[in-house]
């Protein structure tokens, strides 16, 4: 079976040769694979790459070299919005449109894809049943008019309105409450075993790596430093492991 | 009171040099909004042209409008005498407040919202038309707001280059030293700003998304 994801040797350069951050090697040398039903956690501190990683897997950065397959497929041959359809994407400031409704918000893809409106339409209601929130309450709600939580909810369901079988989430949970965020942390544990995705899930944050992925990739200074469980990473002797798991003792 | 009198007694000339300013002022808004909103598109997506672009518009901002029609008068094609001159003229001064909002208002889109769209797949065009042109409408209207007014201004002037407007009367009640005369032709120009500011302004609060 073919890894839903898979990342070969990805190097990034910034480019502008000459200018301040010029030919600074951000990401170098990163290679893992992502099945379905399986969430991949990148853990690493500010500026360790891991963000860049997961934009390159989109292109929403291009990889100077390497190779990145989705289903298969080299990301190279696709044309990015057309792979970026496929792919869900979460932020962790949402970056929901003002002026959409929740309805237009997570029918967004579906519409660009030409789906019908009576599609979408059930297609959105499931989908707020399932991150939680009543579909006859929100559906025609605006995003202001909603908790840092219920916003967050909306752009899971966004990400996952085409039915993609990748999902990307870089740190979604970040700007939320301690709260609010364990209790998304304990939901999307249960959706991660229903949905069956393939998921790349950036963090800073060790509890919340530990607890949601079945396998740790830690990022070290743009290098992939370790890549294992969960047990194999409490059980790691590398430096850089170590130091995450005593920041969180 | 001799201003009513004199509305009363010249009112078709009144009603036609009312005629002629709105058409000065809306036809060249209208070519305003047809070149700077598509140029402050360009510079939002192309940074390294912004600064030339907005540095010409503000040059051209700050050409005296008398100084402007004048220059304009010999010129082949744009110029000579007549309305012609004049719209090119209200062009020049509508362009920058129109080009700079355009800008602003697509620069100050949320970079969250727009990291969004682009990482869930919405091409450049998807993204400007769905997204970066109805969050910065209400921005883009105050310029096209603050254009027409000044152009309401910048109008009267157009009598001298022979375009006619409301200031054939305040250049003839200038030059025969006749108070009601220059009332005539500034009131109505006066009222005439305010309406379209209020007016604009209006369509304006329709587009603020953000409570």
């Amino acid at each position: 079976m073919t890894a839903v994801l898979e990342v070969r040797e990805a190097r990034y350069v910034l480019p502008g040769r000459g200018t301040r951050d010029g030919g600074r090697v951000l990401v170098d040398g990163v290679s893992f694979t992502v099945d379905a039903g399986e969430t991949l956690v990148l853990l690493g501190r500010s500026g360790s790459g891991k963000t860049t990683t997961l934009r390159l897997v989109n292109r929403l950065l291009e990889p100077t070299s390497g190779d990145i397959l989705v289903a298969g497929r080299a990301t190279k041959q696709i044309e990015p919005h057309r792979l970026r359809r496929g792919i869900g994407y979460v932020i962790q400031d949402v970056g929901l449109f003002p002026h959409f409704t929740v309805e237009q918000n997570i029918g967004l893809v579906p519409r660009l894809e030409g789906w019908g409106a009576e599609r979408t339409a059930a297609r959105v209601r499931d989908l707020l049943t399932l991150v939680g929130l009543d579909p006859d309450h929100f559906r025609a709600r605006r995003p202001h008019e909603l908790s840092g939580g219920q916003r967050q909810r909306v752009g899971v369901a966004r990400a996952l309105a085409a039915d993609p079988p990748l999902l990307l989430l870089d740190e979604p949970f970040g700007a939320l409450d301690p709260i609010t965020r364990a209790e998304l942390q304990r939901e999307f544990k249960g959706l991660e075993a229903r949905l069956g995705k393939a998921m790349v899930f950036v963090t800073h944050d060790v509890r919340e790596g530990l607890l949601l992925g079945a396998r740790i990739g830690l990022m070290h200074e743009g290098r992939l430093a370790f890549l294992g469980t969960p047990s194999e990473f409490r059980e790691s002797s590398h430096p850089e492991c170590r130091a995450f798991l005593e920041a969180a003792a | 009171m001799s201003l009513l009198r004199f509305y009363a007694d010249n009112s078709r000339e009144a009603l036609g040099l009312l005629g002629q300013h709105l058409f000065l002022v809306l036809v060249s808004t209208l070519v305003a909004v047809a070149i700077g909103v598509p140029t402050g598109i360009l510079i939002a997506r192309r940074p390294r042209w912004r600064r030339p672009v907005l540095g010409f518009a503000n040059v051209c901002q700050t050409i005296p409008s008398l100084a402007l029609f004048g220059f304009l008068i010999p010129l082949p094609f744009i110029g000579g005498v007549g309305a012609r001159t004049a719209i090119v003229a209200l062009v020049v001064y509508a362009l920058l407040p129109i080009v700079r909002n355009t800008y602003t208002g697509i620069a100050n889109v949320d970079p969250a919202v727009r990291e969004a769209g682009r990482g869930m797949g919405m091409t450049d065009r998807e993204l400007l038309v769905m997204v970066e042109l109805p969050l910065a409408a209400g921005v883009i209207l105050s310029g096209i707001r603050v254009a027409t007014v000044i152009g309401v201004g910048v109008a009267t002037i157009a009598a001298a280059v022979g375009a006619g407007g409301l200031g054939v009367y305040i250049f003839r009640g200038v030059a025969v030293v006749n108070d009601t005369l220059i009332l005539a032709g500034a009131l109505p120009a006066a009222l005439l700003a305010l309406a379209a500011d209020g007016l604009i302004g209006l369509v304006e609060r329709r587009f603020v998304w953000r409570s």
